[in-house]
């Protein structure tokens, strides 16, 4: 069934000068949908027409309205000759389409060329009427909601989570059709432009097809990427996490987190069971049925026998397999796995809830979740991050209607992850995320995310909503700490971990190092501040074709991440932390090289056991003078001591003796995977094998190592007022004040010397990676004291001698006071949901804690030569596994590794809007703030208007003239900025939420004058409103209600 | 190996205002970074020289892109490019169409032509103020002459309207407009001591009392050109000085009203006549465009140079010109006391303004 788009052009300004004779223009607008296009009057001779013209009305399919946007073209009538185009407006009319938003589009686009940037406004007015459509064989999915926030969004609750969405459509790039060689590049980019605008649409649209099909009504964590594969094709593809929100009443908006049970009992719901009806929430006796069939979802018909079929069939190699076959040794039990395996675990009951949800989950195909932070209780442990990557040669797509090599391609990597988290105990994936680095033919998938066990009440319907707390089984892990926890047998653990008692609850075990790709745990506590934590490494690597660079590129790949994974834990050491969270490892390819780079955000986990120090060693005695290793020992010891009072890590002491023997020792931290456990309070002997002790030690064996550990220490901490981090929010700080500056900054290197060795690139890279930041707090010292967060970099090889680097984030104010205060309450507060004698305990404990900490580095200096053999060991182990794995596939090889990483997933997608209230901002223009966080501090977002998802193209033949290449990527982004700016105001909205910036690709041929540019944003537009403001909410609200209900009458 | 792009740009467009200041004065890059380094910004915030010159070269990036909108300022309000605050919005216009006192003083009055423009490199020479700086105060000058040539309404609101300008400097540049339009001499050496402010002091005066805008609010050019039938009306006052009995009658009653209150009484009563024909005589000379040209070096050169020789003071100055005005109206067979009073009640102040040293 059809809906009815109509638009009307209303006038333009500021219009560029195009009749050079009279200095003025005449202008008139194309507006064009689908095939259909309609013409407005000229307006002679103005600068700043006002056509007002009549309603076009466009009568089309929901399943067009959902993949096309509205195109209004504005053009300079010529008597004599063709008509001259100005240029164009996109306005993707996706957010009309859902019924809780808005019923117009109206406000000032900047008119846009792709040769000549923005040139003069239009205001348009564009309004959406839908029939109903009760046919269950559409093709549409009009109204399923999209979010690029990687959490519930604010004003909403989930109802349930039904997991992973993916997709993706690939076709051919225009930039590489034969008709590209006759066309002006200013057709050939428009051409791309609207083919990825009519790409995304359809790739939203199916997407929606299948969370409808689940029985969602919304997609968060919707990220969408383009792989531009140059001759062989166009890709893009999205995944995302289906869920079933429900809005929030506008009075209880702000408290979103508060309004569920404590996560208490992830047991009592343990779901289990065929309960055919889903809202029952039966557990208990029954619960040992449960590995039979799978927990009913609710998008499918409820009957639980039927075999679920959680993906519409439409999706190519859908596959209901569970265990996956990649499965290898390592797994140390399935989730199927019988009472057995588990039984050295906490308890039958437990072991059953492992295995209800491991059921739950496991009739998906990916338990996987693009979510980074989560409603409490949803997260029980965390395994840790878990990677893949795989090496591909790209060939042309023959069919764009059959995308299956693709799609096959990420099939193979998702199960490497799945069999990944199932080796660390986890029946779940979350902060999943995919990316992909392309060079010519050859190819680099990359997917990763954290192995976890989610608590399956958010799974089930109806659950959430009764606050059970079945009782009879108490969740032995106390809130804030029980993330913590190892996943994974201690018996059978996946790879060799130090495991101590949890600092916090002293019943579980907790590994001696935890790197995740989510962000910090609302519930977590922390001791002092986290900081951004960065490893760069660049590899040269020798130009060759087709397969052969194919199998170079994956060989050097373990070693990489190897290398990478071994800075991380340098440098966490090195400012004393135990945790990174928010992980996100990039690898990317070039001719000539290969670059990596990994950031995350350190923390220090009061749970978690204090990390020892670092130790020096020579690899024989005689190697180096004794008085060079012990200087560098000195000034890495004095860089940690300086870096604890830093990030004003003062951890409570801990006294060994108190906590008696189970504390075990920290020793090495190269884990791969980290997890969460249930494990039992008794079984401890297992640890104390690994003898104690505390320092990792660093072996100087040649000049390399020297390197590496100068290298170690170049990062210099922020300046004093200045905090970073690549996660949503700095932990330690929680006084936030409105201060907010968005950027985005863009740096190219070009590399002159071609004899360049490892060393010298690695050191050209992270001084380029340092200078920004630099040039990051320079040019915002004027909001200290502040925090630089979701510091997102992206470092790409253009060319065979250039690095790009590419930076988004936020700077925010905070109030440097009460910071003080917070982080020592914090350890208090967290307790809350426990029983007082559990406060107490761990009060205590923490004030342990310390002591013990205390201690260990005194006894560090013995024992280097034996922990360092292991450490290599465990990698070497780790190394071997990731070559069983290895596997060729087709003309490419495979490799995967499972490491650590997390991306943050950006997602982006189109949505809803609604009728707009424009009140904000004092100027004519509406003030629009724009942030990659899921929030602005000290607002209330009362209103979702829509995904944004846009992509732009720009090109010139005159770079010198517009300040050569800086100059002209300058403008180009406050370009895209303006243009974000200006669809959000006119969805009625006065902010951008989860803004990425996920493609910037910058090409030169300065030699020609020339160079093209291509920018992919995404975000989700919102209203916000002042927290102190609370008259404002209501009345917002009651408007955006009656336009919906409007809408919804339509619909 | 080198850095070949380097951008940074922030959803609020972040402006420097010591940058702002230094590309407004004209300073390359390079000679910024110096300038910055000086000033002891690096310390701040731990910077490098190369933060240093990527900020610069960043900020002058901006300020190059929005100088198109600076042009007219009334688009920076509405143009959706660059979101700035609108305070940092005023701020950028008021600086960019600030001038520099030493700069200003040269093309005061004269043609604001292409011509004179060619100059501007010894301008530039003369006052120390970067050829860069002195183009852009230049094409300012001429960009809102141009814009207010033609419209109609008070000269300063129409300034203020289009370049949203602060009170004071659409004052100045309406003085500008004003001397530009009437082409005043102001280069001659006997007019070095007088400053920016005191010519735009007059042409206030000028503009409220003596052009067409002072009678008529709605004319085209109404505060740019004199009031023609004013000047024409002016001739009569001739009658001061060639009627011997009014000359003599006035000169008395100054004196008596002036005895015994100076001490400069004995060279007030020997130059009153002479004073009173400098006077008189430049206004019956004013509706020849030259002379009109010539007023304040006539000012000057009649009327207080020979005071200043004869050594009053500023007070001596304020209490002559009272008296001498005021007697007029006492006159009997003086008719002309309207246009007198507008006459000498700009000519006061304006002296009042120029009589220092």
């Amino acid at each position: 069934m059809p809906g009815k788009l109509k638009a009307k052009i209303v006038a333009g300004r500021h219009l560029p000068v195009m009749d050079r004779a009279s200095d003025l223009t005449d202008a008139f607008v194309e507006v064009k949908f689908g095939n259909t296009t309609f013409k407005t009057d000229v307006f002679p001779k103005s600068l700043n027409p006002q056509w007002n013209s009549e309603w076009f009305k466009f009568e089309v399919d929901d399943e067009d309205l959902q993949d096309e946007p509205l195109q209004v073209t504005v053009l300079d009538h010529d008597t004599y000759s063709a008509n001259d185009a100005i240029g164009k407006v996109y306005i993707d009319i996706d957010p009309l389409l859902c019924t809780e938003a808005a019923s117009v589009i109206s406000g000032w686009f900047p008119i846009y060329d792709t040769i000549h940037g923005i040139r003069g406004e239009i205001n348009v007015l564009v309004k959406v009427e839908l029939f109903n459509d009760l046919n269950r064989f559409r093709q549409s999915s009009c109204g399923v909601k999209f979010f690029c926030t990687t959490s519930i969004p604010r004003c909403y609750r989930a109802a349930m989570v039904h997991g992973f969405v993916e997709e993706l459509v690939v076709n051919e790039d225009p930039e590489y059709q034969w008709i590209d060689r006759i066309r002006t590049p200013r057709a050939s980019n428009e051409a791309r432009q609207r083919l990825i605008s009519l790409m995304s649409g359809e790739l939203q649209r199916k997407i929606g097809l299948k969370v409808l099909e689940m029985g969602g009504n919304a997609v968060v964590g919707y990220l969408q990427c383009f792989d531009l594969e140059g001759e062989s094709g166009l890709v893009v593809r999205a995944i995302g996490t289906a869920c079933t929100l429900d809005k929030l009443s506008s009075g209880s908006a702000p408290n979103t987190n508060t309004h569920t049970h404590p996560n208490t009992a992830p047991a009592s719901n343990a779901c289990n069971s065929p309960s055919k009806d889903g809202k029952e929430p039966v557990f208990g006796e029954d619960l040992l049925s449960s590995s039979g069939p799978p927990t009913p979802f609710r998008a499918l018909p409820t009957s639980s026998s039927s075999p679920p079929p959680p993906f519409s069939p439409s999706k190519p190699c859908s596959r209901q397999s569970s265990s996956s076959d990649t499965d290898l040794s390592l797994t140390p039990k399935t989730g199927m796995g019988s009472g057995g395996s588990v039984g050295k675990e906490a308890g039958p009951l437990k072991t059953l809830l492992r295995q209800q949800t491991q059921t739950a989950l496991e009739q998906r195909e990916f338990p996987f979740f693009t979510l980074t932070s989560f409603p409490p209780g949803f997260l029980v442990h965390v395994g840790g991050v878990v990677s893949a990557r795989s090496v591909k040669l790209l060939d042309r797509i023959h069919n764009p209607d059959e995308p299956e090599t693709r799609d096959a391609w990420w099939e193979e990597i998702r199960q490497e992850i799945k069999s990944h988290a199932k080796a660390l105990g986890c029946h779940a994936v979350v902060g999943y995320s995919e990316s992909t680095s392309i060079c010519e033919e050859v190819c680099i998938l990359s997917a990763s995310g954290t192995a976890s066990i989610l608590n399956p009440r958010f799974m089930r319907e109806g659950c959430l909503d009764i606050g059970i707390a079945d009782h009879r089984f108490e969740e032995p892990s106390p809130p804030s700490c029980g993330f913590c926890h190892i996943p994974y047998d201690e018996l059978n653990m996946p790879f060799p971990a130090q495991l101590t008692y949890c600092y916090h609850c002293r019943r579980q075990k907790v590994p001696d190092v935890l790197f995740t790709t989510i962000d910090l745990p609302s519930e977590a506590s922390v001791t002092g501040k986290g900081c951004l934590i960065q490893a760069r490494l660049c590899r040269l690597k020798k130009k060759a074709q087709g397969e052969v660079n194919a199998t170079a590129i994956s060989n050097m790949l373990p070693f990489m991440e190897y290398e990478l994974h071994t800075q991380l834990m340098n440098k966490l050491k090195l400012r004393s932390m135990n945790a990174l969270f928010g992980l996100h490892i990039q690898i990317s390819v070039g001719e000539n090289m290969l670059l990596g780079l990994a950031s995350a955000t350190g923390v220090y986990l009061t749970a978690l056991p204090a990390p020892g120090g670092i130790q020096i060693a020579g690899k024989t005695p005689g190697d180096l003078s004794n008085d060079h290793i012990s200087t560098i020992q000195k000034r890495i010891n004095d860089t940690i001591a300086k870096n604890k009072e830093l990030y004003q890590i003062n951890p409570p002491e801990l006294n060994e003796e108190l906590v008696g023997s189970p504390i075990p020792e920290p020793r090495h931290r190269s884990r791969l995977f980290r997890s969460h456990s249930e494990s039992s309070d008794e079984v401890s002997e297992l640890d104390l094998s690994h003898g104690k002790k505390d320092a990792f030690v660093l072996e100087i064996d040649d000049t390399d190592a020297v390197e590496d550990i100068h290298s170690l220490l170049i990062d210099a901490p922020p300046p004093s007022g200045f905090y970073s981090c690549n996660t949503e929010v700095m932990p330690g700080i929680n006084t936030w004040t409105s201060g907010v500056q968005m950027f985005t900054s863009v740096r190219v290197f070009r590399l002159s010397n071609a004899n360049l060795t490892n060393q010298g690139l690695n050191k050209i890279f992270t001084d380029l990676c340092e200078n920004l930041l630099k040039s990051f707090y320079f040019k915002l010292r004027s909001m200290i004291p502040c925090c630089l967060c979701h510091l997102n970099f992206t470092v790409a090889v253009p060319e065979d001698e250039l690095i790009q680097v590419a930076v988004t984030a936020v700077a925010m104010t905070f109030d440097k006071d009460q910071t003080q205060e917070k982080p020592a309450e914090k350890p208090i507060t967290k307790g809350s949901g426990d029983t007082e004698e559990q406060l107490q305990f761990s009060m205590e404990l923490c004030a342990d804690s310390s002591l013990a900490n205390s201690q260990p580095p005194s006894k560090i200096s013995g024992v280097p030569e034996s922990s360092n053999i292991s450490s290599r060991d465990r990698c070497s182990t780790w190394l071997e596994l990731l070559r069983l794995k290895a596997h060729t596939i087709r003309r490419g090889s495979v490799k995967t590794i499972s490491s650590l990483e997390r991306s943050s997933p950006l997602p982006d997608g189109r949505s809803r809007s609604l009728r707009s209230t424009r009140s904000f901002g004092g100027t004519s223009v509406t003030v629009v703030k724009m942030t990659p966080l899921s929030f602005l501090p000290g607002t209330r977002i009362i209103k979702y208007l829509g995904i944004i998802n846009m992509f732009f193209i720009r090109e010139t033949t005159s770079l010198r003239e517009e300040g050569g290449v800086s100059g002209f990527l300058h403008s180009f982004i406050a370009e895209v900025f303006a243009m974000v700016r200006a669809h959000v105001a006119a969805l009625g909205g006065n902010a951008v939420v989860s803004y990425s910036m996920k493609e910037c690709v910058f090409m030169e041929n300065p030699n020609k004058n020339q160079a093209q540019c291509l920018i992919n944003v995404s975000g989700d537009a919102v209203i916000c409103v002042r927290e102190s403001d609370p008259e404002a909410t209501p009345s917002m609200t009651n408007s955006a209600q009656s336009c919906s209900s409007e809408t919804d009458t339509a619909t | 190996m080198a850095v070949e792009l380097d951008v940074f740009v922030g959803n609020t467009t972040i402006m420097d205002e010591e940058v702002y200041k230094l590309w407004l004065d004209g300073y390359t890059v390079n000679d910024a970074v110096k300038v910055r380094m000086e000033g002891g910004v690096m310390e701040e915030c731990e910077a490098s020289a190369d933060v240093l010159l990527s900020d610069t070269m960043d900020q002058y990036r901006t300020f190059q892109m929005c100088e198109r909108l600076l042009h007219s300022p009334a688009k920076l309000a509405n143009q959706l490019l660059f979101q700035i605050t609108p305070h940092r919005q005023a701020v950028l216009i008021e600086r960019y169409y600030a001038f520099d006192d030493a700069f200003v003083r040269e093309v005061l009055g004269k043609k604001l032509s292409k011509g004179t423009k060619k100059d501007l490199d010894d301008i530039s020479a003369k006052t120390s103020v970067t050829l860069k700086s002195c183009r852009r105060q230049f094409d300012n000058f001429k960009r809102v002459f141009k814009v207010v040539e033609e419209l109609k309404g008070p000269l300063v609101e129409n300034i203020r309207q289009h370049f949203l300008l602060s009170d004071k400097l659409g004052r100045d540049y309406a003085a500008i407009v004003f001397f530009a339009n009437n082409r005043f001499e102001t280069g001659k050496r006997k007019l070095q001591y007088l400053t920016f402010q005191d010519f735009a002091f007059c042409a206030g005066q000028l503009i409220n009392n003596w052009t067409v805008g002072a009678v008529d609010h709605m004319v085209e050019d109404m505060d740019v050109d004199l009031d023609k039938e004013f000047l024409q009306e002016l001739k009569e006052l001739k009658i001061l000085i060639t009627d011997k009995d009014l000359l003599d009658q006035h000169k008395s009653l100054v004196c008596t009203a002036l005895r015994g209150k100076t001490k400069a009484f004995n060279e007030m009563e020997a130059n009153f006549k002479n004073l009173s024909r400098g006077l008189v005589n430049i206004a019956a000379k004013l509706t020849n465009t030259k002379d009109v040209r010539d007023f304040f070096i006539d000012l000057v050169e009649k009327f207080i140079e020979p005071c200043r020789s004869d050594r009053w003071t500023a007070a001596d100055m304020r209490l002559y010109l009272t008296h001498y005005t005021n007697s007029a109206h006492i006159l009997d067979t003086f008719k002309h006391q309207v246009v007198w009073d507008r006459y000498m009640g700009v000519i006061k102040s304006c002296i009042f303004k120029m009589y220092h040293d």
